[in-house]
């Protein structure tokens, strides 16, 4: 078999015998939150930290990128996501390339490695990639010498969504350690659901996830390994209802429910799921008073989350937007040889 | 023309043979065992197989040889000549060619394209239904008489209860075994990978052990209606191995094979993506492992099968998600046996023999193979128990170089080949 890479945000080229021009030219890849080290962790969150502010200024550009290219390639339909990295790229002054290809086009012939090559030859010196299938940037990262960094592939991982919702939960609560934080929806197509899961329980929240049964297997909690916390909280755990989850949290995180999916017949209807599953008010008021509410959009008002719910001061998914663009110049920053920030 | 195979450890479960004794061949034929003590013919070639296992040629039930249709993969001639290299000296294509083996035009033609290659004997298995399509019978009858040993819808098993019910009926008739790849598509559907802890972390999507496991039920169900001889092909999980037991100890005729990938890894190699490690049935649980090892040890499992499916680079390089399901296996089948199985003392040598030789022979009636007894056909498989070599996929005599096993170290091979008397293949001494 082949051996595991180390696929961390951590030095992958700084012992190849091709850098061998004298710069120390670091590339790191972030593949998935599951790879890192809490450590980290807390090194990108930081770093975006000091970030946050250069989007509040009237000349929203800092030099830090400055003759780097960044290509996005997303072959997976995405607005927010794409648009986040771009902005992102472009505060940094990286030039930055985007790229959306179907794909129904990658099989006319091409594989995704002869994609992969064809752009590695351009010299980018990362390429964010978005992917409909899990490991995509993995296999990527084995072929590419532009840093990797993963938009989302596959119901694997979406690393910097999570990162962005930490930065928000940070923001709000000071801290993740000792958190309840609740995971309601579709949780086992989810890369939002797992890397928000890795993310939060290396950091020392508890996590519990709910749904219906045909979207949350009960073994799920295999995703992390079974350690208790000092505190005797289970780090993941697998409620039977929704409101179970949010009782007593201090996070409430909706998922979207996939309205393309509905052709596999998870649930019955929309209608039912947004009765039995959907946020609302009186579910919320099971939360701790101060607990405020994510969600990683598009939102479907009505369906997962009440609009009623989603407009409250408690919502902070203006917030998610906001922080994902210092989150990804942070990411940027780092993978393609930047240092970690301390705050 | 003789050929006196000398020195060599002869194993014949058929013959109760553990032992040393000289092999004398000729005209492709066992002429004759004899002692050691005995006078060597002065006419007949020797070959030195001291230190060396001589078995009967190990018969590999379930392969992929691509032609005719998809010759990009594999042929019958490339396939023939990685099994020859890896010990077999017969295979056995499952029908799903293009266009599918469902009559005796196609059987035969996959019989003379074998005989013009003139190193391993080929044995078609028929379709069970017309294009594997599940809805028709295909033509049993002339495939059987065409050289068919068994038929089997494998890969798009037979999703009807009724027509499969039938199939068993009819093949019954003409006492052909009914091989089936046990998968209910309505739970397998979109999987790529075992459905367990490691498809939730990897976000794939699994396909259960249930969809296996369900059909392993209906068919042995369908067994002891019909009174077939069933098989089922590369078992895979503790449920199933479970139920074929008792099946077994019922008095059904039920017999299965296990593929090697499914008793040396897991799906913990998914890891990584490898798309090298996709195949149908998945690499399953570390449980399902070990309930395939103990199969193998108390005879539950009849015969190792490689489940040998080619596929070219261009395919396997897709996503996880889109490149098509299997892996080569002719040429690393003995490699593992040797190394996850004899040297791991889950079973003997002789075990290895019943289960590459003497089993699949029987279970296909395999007139005068699976054994050396004087008369039979000299199909000998020499092995070295010892040696201790590396698989490299570069070199592999397949099409095809979709392995996962590339660059892994053996101990224990095939080092040569003698197919109707014929040294097909020998092994470089190292």
């Amino acid at each position: 078999m082949r051996p595991k890479r180390s696929v961390s945000i951590t030095d992958r080229a700084t012992n190849s015998t091709q850098m061998t021009t004298g710069k120390p030219y670091r590339r790191r890849d972030l593949l998935g939150i599951r790879e890192l080290a809490a450590s980290d962790i807390i090194g990108i969150l930081d770093t975006a930290e000091n970030f946050r502010e250069i989007s509040n200024r009237e000349v929203k550009k800092v030099p830090a990128l400055r003759g780097k290219t960044v290509i996005n390639l997303f072959f997976e339909n995405s607005t927010r996501t794409r648009t986040s990295f771009e902005i992102a790229a472009k505060r940094l002054s990286a030039d930055a390339v985007n790229i959306s290809i179907s794909s129904s086009s990658v099989s006319k012939g091409e594989t995704l490695l002869d994609t992969a090559l064809n752009l590695d030859a351009m010299a980018p010196d990362c390429i964010v990639v978005r992917h409909s299938s899990a490991g995509v940037p993995h296999r990527l990262a084995e072929v590419s010498k532009a840093a990797i960094v993963n938009a989302g592939d596959g119901a694997n991982e979406h690393p910097t969504q999570a990162l962005l919702d930490a930065m928000t939960i940070r923001e709000h609560k000071g801290q993740i350690d000792g958190l309840s934080v609740a995971i309601v929806g579709d949780i086992v197509h989810s890369r939002v659901a797992r890397s928000n899961i890795h993310l939060l329980t290396k950091l020392g929240a508890n996590v519990r996830v709910a749904g219906p049964r045909t979207l949350v297997p009960k073994d799920f909690s295999f995703l992390i390994r079974d350690q208790e916390f000092a505190s005797g909280k289970k780090p993941l755990e697998v409620c039977d209802h929704v409101e179970d989850a949010i009782r007593d949290a201090d996070v409430v995180m909706i998922l979207r429910i996939q309205r393309e999916r509905q052709d596999a017949a998870f649930f019955p209807s929309l209608s039912e799921y947004s009765i039995h599953y959907g946020l609302t008010n009186e579910r919320l008021a099971l939360a701790k008073k101060d607990a405020i509410v994510l969600h990683p959009g598009p939102m479907n008002r009505g369906i997962e989350i009440a609009s009623d719910v989603a407009d409250s001061s408690r919502s902070l998914i203006l917030d998610q937007v906001k922080y994902g663009v210092a989150v990804r110049m942070a990411v940027l920053y780092l993978a393609t040889g930047g240092s970690p920030s301390e705050r | 023309m003789k050929l006196l195979i000398a020195n060599g450890h002869v194993i014949d479960p058929v013959a109760a043979q553990n032992s040393g004794k000289d092999i004398l061949i000729e005209n492709g034929k066992v002429a004759a065992w004899l002692d050691r003590k005995e006078a060597r013919p002065d006419d007949a070639e020797v070959f030195d197989a001291s230190g060396l296992v001589v078995a009967p040629g190990f018969i590999d039930m379930h392969v992929h040889l691509r032609e005719p249709g998809q010759e990009h993969k594999e042929t019958i001639a490339s396939g023939c000549a990685a099994a020859v290299a890896g010990g077999w000296t017969s295979v056995c294509p499952m029908p799903n060619t293009n266009p599918v083996n469902d009559n005796a035009a196609i059987t035969r033609y996959m019989i003379e394209q074998a005989e013009k290659t003139g190193l391993a004997n080929v044995f078609p298995i028929g379709a069970i239904t017309k294009s594997s399509d599940g809805s028709e019978l295909a033509e049993m009858g002339e495939m059987k008489a065409a050289g068919a040993v068994a038929v089997s819808d494998d890969g798009r098993p037979v999703p009807s209860a009724g027509i499969m019910r039938r199939a068993m009926q009819y093949a019954a008739d003409f006492a052909l075994p009914v091989i089936d790849h046990c998968e209910d598509k309505s739970l397998s559907s979109g999987g790529v990978m075992h459905e367990g802890k490691m498809s939730l972390l990897l976000g794939l999507k699994g396909l259960p052990a249930l969809a296996e496991e369900i059909d392993v039920v209906r068919d042995i169900l369908l067994a002891r209606d019909t009174g077939a001889h069933v098989h089922i092909a590369h078992i895979s999980t503790a449920g199933a191995v479970e139920a074929v037991r008792q099946a077994k100890k019922e008095g059904l005729t039920i017999t299965c094979e296990a593929a090697p990938h499914h008793f040396t890894l897991t799906d913990s190699a998914v890891e990584g993506y490898d798309t090298n490690t996709k195949m149908a049935p998945p690499l399953r649980s570390e449980e399902d492992r070990m309930a395939i090892l103990a199969g193998l040890s108390d005879g539950t499992i009849d015969a190792i099968a490689t489940d040998h499916a080619p596929h070219h680079a261009d395919e396997k390089s897709l996503e996880y998600d889109r490149a098509p399901f299997g892996i080569t296996g002719l040429e690393t089948a003995v490699g593992l046996a040797f190394t996850e199985l004899v040297h791991k003392g889950v079973i003997d040598l002789v075990r290895l023999v019943e289960l590459c030789s003497t089993n699949p022979a029987r279970i296909l009636s395999l007139a005068g193979r699976g054994t050396l007894t004087p008369g039979s056909v000299a199909d000998i498989t020499i092995l070295d128990p010892e040696e201790v070599w590396s698989f490299k996929v570069a070199e592999s005599r397949s099409k095809s170089k979709n392995s996962p096993f590339d660059g892994r170290e053996f101990r224990g091979r095939a080092v040569t080949t003698i197919v109707n008397g014929r040294v097909v293949f020998a092994a470089e001494t190292v």
